[in-house]
């Protein structure tokens, strides 16, 4: 059984669509991982999930219920983290659970927040205001009391955004964790090595579903080449080697410049005959990352910010 | 450019001013529409020296010295005789009830007096628990209704001009004979403090949890509309409550405001009272997007109220538009019910229609509230 299976879905703000004809399917129990530069309409999309906005067109289900007309048992057996904070920072790291737990009448209360608390290893700051906390230990909490309830899917929006790595991994190794157990995840994310842990990645551009699939097949389906080129100062040579027929993106990594395009022969050619005219410049085939591809998915998208 | 001053980051930061200021709807209108709004109808509704009062007149006979005398009360321009009755019970109803001001009992035998030259009488009976507006009305009465007795008798027969047979007035203040601004004030400020307290909280409640990002959490989870409203409503009646106490024992202590009604009557209209601020302000929540404009919107309507409900100006002063303006406001009503009870000791059938209003109040700014309630960020 699919967890999310939606169609066709549009949500518009006045005269601008910002969830343009989006489909999606998620099995149970699969992490999926939702990318897109900011503004392409993941956030609009995550909140057409959780019933806290109404599309304008489209049909679906989630968790077996309608997305229309059950927005309310949706709301139940989903665990959605907003993309800011938003529990009560004037109230205790116990106290905002107790309230989750008593909205989503668990019982017994205390015992759902002290085993929380206990697996959350805050325990010893249970009375300490959740407005002082840093930022990841925020995270968690959110992370916690989105999960109290035993949802069967988690929306999880740009949740690790301005939290350290180690915090990151450990986050990380939480979902899949939860996944194994079950639960289906759908989180957005601007990482790369997070897209890369999930077991399948849409993108979408400008409320457009672009890609959607596996990591490995994105970067094949997206068909394109990658050259390495090295030699001392290649960095300063961006600017020249991007005006060059074929390449359609040149970006410098460290000592290093990637160079990309779709089509593999020209830019192999443009790419000869430049270094061939200049004294210890190499350059090799390279492995197109996920990264290359999302830039060449902005870059080929209309412009639909205004 | 000089370190200290500089006209072109003046220039910035005033610009940047003026953009913000373009784009916060709310407080442009403010401060543009609301002074223009407010001197005009403040301007023509206050009248401190009211005329046009509703009175009742008690009257058996019919005869013409009866007629020649409310016709002089009338054309002083202080009194509007609406309700005419030959029964003192339905009048002192009517002047509990406040539905009138004055009271004007012609006894029966006026016109016999008259005719045989003993003194008549007329008594007037004023509601006095705002000092203010009875003051003009009486202070001409005696002069007028003199003058009018003797050029009816001169009409009648010229003889008759002795000094002797003068109209005696008898005049009673009534629920406050000394006049004490106090007894008036005091109740009034109860449903002033209640209202300026309970409908400020309670109006940035959903803004605030807008503005801090938590409404978005609160919304993806199970609550309902109801719940939100009544969990959001119900902590700040209890707020007032405690109030509601303080000040009434501060009126008892310290003012000693006479207490001639019933506590529990008093105490049951306070409560729907404040059930209606509490609402009206949640009202405002559901309105404004932020907190500042929340207090906009608090103060906005806080001002009118004042002055139009009666607390600061004779209510029955205010020319009719702006007594139907007045109307509006739950503190109109309250204040009715508060200076009936406490000061005129009126019972609950004196003051059900006001009680029924402020309950309309409720059903109303409840309704509109949860319908405006959004379920969703669409």
């Amino acid at each position: 059984m699919n967890a999310v299976e939606v169609s066709g879905l549009v949500k518009r703000f006045g005269d601008k669509t910002v969830v343009d004809h989006v489909s999606m399917t998620i099995r149970e129990g699969e992490i999926v991982g939702f990318l897109g530069p900011n503004g392409s309409g993941k956030t609009t999309t995550i909140r057409l999930m959780c019933g806290l906005l109404t599309p304008d067109e489209g049909e679906g289900q989630v968790l077996g219920f309608d997305l229309i007309t059950d927005a309310l048992k949706i709301k139940r057996e989903v665990g959605y983290m907003t993309q800011k904070f938003s529990f009560y920072e004037d109230l205790t790291i116990a106290e905002n659970l107790e309230f989750v737990a008593r909205l989503y009448q668990l019982k017994p209360v205390g015992e759902h927040v002290d085993r929380t608390l206990e697996e959350l290893g805050l325990s010893s700051r249970r009375r300490q205001l959740a407005g002082t906390l840093s930022g990841g230990w925020k995270q968690r909490l959110a992370l916690a009391a989105c999960i109290m309830h035993r949802p069967k899917l988690l929306l999880l929006d740009e949740p690790t955004a301005g939290v350290d790595p180690k915090a990151r991994r450990d986050f990380w190794d939480e979902i899949h964790r939860l996944a194994a157990g079950g639960l289906t995840v759908l989180v957005s994310t601007h990482y790369m090595d997070e897209a890369e842990r999930c077991h399948r990645i849409s993108y979408i551009a400008y409320g457009r579903m672009l890609a959607t699939g596996t990591v490995d097949e994105v970067v094949r389906d997206a068909g394109l080449t990658t050259f390495v080129v090295r030699g001392p100062d290649v960095h300063r040579l961006a600017q020249e080697i991007s005006s060059l027929l074929g390449v359609e993106q040149a970006a410098p990594f460290g000592t290093t410049l990637h160079v990309v395009g779709s089509d593999a022969a020209k830019l192999e050619t443009s790419l000869s005959e430049f270094t061939k005219e200049r004294h210890g410049i190499s350059f090799e085939r390279g492995e197109t990352s996920l990264e290359d591809v999302f830039i060449q998915f902005m870059g080929g998208a209309r412009d639909n910010m205004q | 450019m000089s370190d200290r001053f500089s006209f072109g980051r003046l220039g910035a930061l005033l610009m940047k001013e003026f953009i913000q200021m373009r784009r916060d709807r709310i407080t442009f209108a403010m401060m543009l529409g609301v002074p223009l709004i407010q001197l005009l109808l403040f301007g023509y509704a206050i009248n401190s020296d009211p005329k046009q009062l509703p009175a009742a007149l008690v009257v058996v006979s019919q005869d013409h010295y009866t007629r020649a005398m409310v016709s002089a009360l009338e054309t002083t321009g202080y009194y509007r005789f609406d309700h005419v009755t030959a029964s003192a019970s339905e009048a002192e109803s009517l002047i509990a009830s406040g539905a009138v001001v004055f009271v004007v009992t012609i006894p029966s035998d006026f016109a016999r007096r008259v005719d045989r030259g003993d003194n008549p009488q007329i008594l007037i009976e004023a509601d006095a628990t705002d000092p203010s507006v009875a003051s003009g009305a009486i202070s001409t009465l005696g002069t007028v209704a003199n003058e009018a007795l003797l050029r009816e008798r001169g009409m009648q027969t010229a003889a008759a001009q002795d000094a002797a047979s003068r109209l005696d007035v008898i005049v009673h203040r009534r629920y406050n004979p000394e006049g004490v601004s106090q007894y008036n004030i005091v109740p009034g400020l109860l449903g002033v403090i209640l209202q300026m307290t309970m409908v400020m909280m309670t109006s940035i409640a959903l803004t605030r949890e807008i503005e801090r990002g938590t409404m978005e959490n609160l919304l993806a989870m199970p609550a309902s509309p109801f719940e939100i409203m009544i969990g959001k409503v119900l902590p700040y009646l209890v707020v007032g409550s405690v109030q509601v106490v303080v000040v009434l024992s501060a009126a008892k202590l310290l003012f000693d405001v006479p207490f001639v009604g019933g506590i529990s009557l008093l105490l049951a209209a306070v409560l729907i009272f404040v059930l209606s601020l509490v609402l009206l302000g949640y009202f405002i929540s559901t309105v404004a997007r932020t907190q500042m404009q929340a207090l906009q919107l608090t103060f906005f309507f806080f001002l009118p109220s004042i002055m139009l409900s009666g607390f600061m100006f004779p209510f029955r002063g205010m020319p009719q538009w702006a007594q139907w303006i007045g109307e509006f406001f739950p503190l109109t009503h309250f204040l009715r019910i508060v200076r009936a009870v406490m000061l005129k000791g009126a019972n609950l059938s004196e003051v059900t229609t006001e009680i029924v209003i402020l309950c309309l109040f409720i059903i109303a700014y409840g309704g509109i509230a949860l319908a405006r309630f959004r379920r969703t960020l669409d």
